[in-house]
């Protein structure tokens, strides 16, 4: 069974910061098939042209978030991104923006985990010990179908970085923890098992916390996972300013017996 | 100063419904105009007389303090985007609420010397 290929051009911003080189474009001639996404054509110029491309990547299937580029001109994951989908004969790749360079395509994620480290993603709960040293000291929650579907969108978030680059308030304000940190802050605030909730919003109720979001919108329109972050966002600050109450009962914990 | 320390969710809820003030009473504002022909109610005698009554000086103020409020927090809003750290924001908060109060302060003295209350 033979598929038809077809050649494309591949654009690839180039520097590297150690060496003073200035930024520029290389291009590389491609063989693409339908199928082919801009992460296998990046892999075949760094295999067949130029083996000093500097990318990063690890699971191929959108799961580990690592690829996350600029593709003529929108920010999406290299590994998930056809060629075809594209509809242009000259694919340009650019770093991420609003994200520190390292060396061409790889970007600086250390300022976009510490926004997220700093609202601290994990469950709150006095019934769960921190360090669970023995076996038997594993707790369970007891959770509804319908209490999980409350947060389930916002959990698919892989931390790939495209909202956190598409959001123009990033760019200018580099104290605002941005969409996925704010959207993460909703996920624990709406989960059942968490009562964290005043320590978090004191931590996002600030001079460049979540009001500094102006609903451009774009944060949803990249992210690769159908997560919403500016859904989350915006019924974080209802419930910041008391339009919506946050009527959540923690969940108990499964007994042994049950 | 309290007005520094208030937090940011609560000088948002002082935005917002300014805002929806404002909004409201420019509303009533402009449909005063349109209780006689537009450009006969911005004649000077017609414009002195809404100064003498009392209801329609208590609305020039009122617009005139929430449209200040909401306005300059929009200004402090953007400024602060511009550049992070403390001395930048602690400088810009000031330098917005004296200039409110400024405004506020100058278009009553107008708005009293108009009702010649």
């Amino acid at each position: 069974m033979s598929e038809e290929t077809n050649k494309i051009k591949l654009k690839v911003y180039r520097t590297n910061y150690n060496k003073e080189e200035s930024p520029h474009y290389d291009e590389f001639e491609v063989s693409v098939k339908r199928w082919t996404t801009v992460l296998d054509a990046l892999l075949d110029a760094k295999s067949y042209s130029d083996s000093s491309l500097g990318i990063r990547y690890s699971c191929r299937m959108a799961s580990c978030g690592s690829c996350g580029m600029k593709i003529n001109g929108k920010p999406r994951l290299a590994c998930y991104t056809k060629i075809s989908e594209l509809n242009d004969q000259t694919i340009v790749c650019d770093p991420l923006p609003s994200f520190p360079r390292i060396r061409d395509l790889v970007t600086d994620f250390t300022e976009f985990f510490s926004h997220h480290k700093k609202i601290e993603p994990y469950i709150h709960n006095e019934k769960v010990p921190i360090e669970v040293v023995n076996k038997d000291d594993l707790v369970e929650f007891k959770q509804t179908p319908e209490d999980v579907d409350k947060y389930l969108q916002f959990s698919y978030c892989i931390k790939c970085g495209l909202c956190y680059s598409a959001c123009p308030t990033v760019a200018t304000d580099t104290k605002f923890p941005g969409p996925q940190a704010l959207s993460q802050t909703y996920r624990y605030m709406a989960d059942n098992r968490d009562s964290g909730e005043s320590t978090r919003l004191d931590i996002i109720d600030d001079r460049h916390g979540i009001w500094r979001c102006h609903f451009a919108g774009s944060c949803s329109n990249v992210c690769p996972k159908g997560v919403d972050p500016a859904l989350g966002i915006q019924l974080l600050k209802g419930h910041l300013i008391g339009i919506t109450k946050n009527d959540k009962k923690i969940a108990t914990l499964r007994s042994k017996e049950e | 100063m309290p007005l520094l320390k208030l937090r940011e969710s609560q000088i948002m809820k002082i935005h917002y419904l300014t805002g929806i003030c404002a909004v409201f009473f420019v509303a009533i504002h402009i449909l005063f105009r349109l209780i006689m022909p537009f450009g006969q109610s911005l004649e000077f005698h017609n414009v002195v007389a809404n100064y003498h009554n009392m209801y329609y000086v208590i609305l020039l103020e009122l617009i005139l303090v929430f449209i200040s409020i909401h306005g300059f927090n929009g200004l402090r809003i953007i400024l602060i985007e511009l550049k992070q750290n403390q001395w930048w924001e602690s400088t810009i908060t000031i330098l917005v609420l004296a200039a409110m109060i400024g405004v506020v302060a100058y278009g009553t003295r107008t708005i009293i010397i108009g009702s010649q209350l």
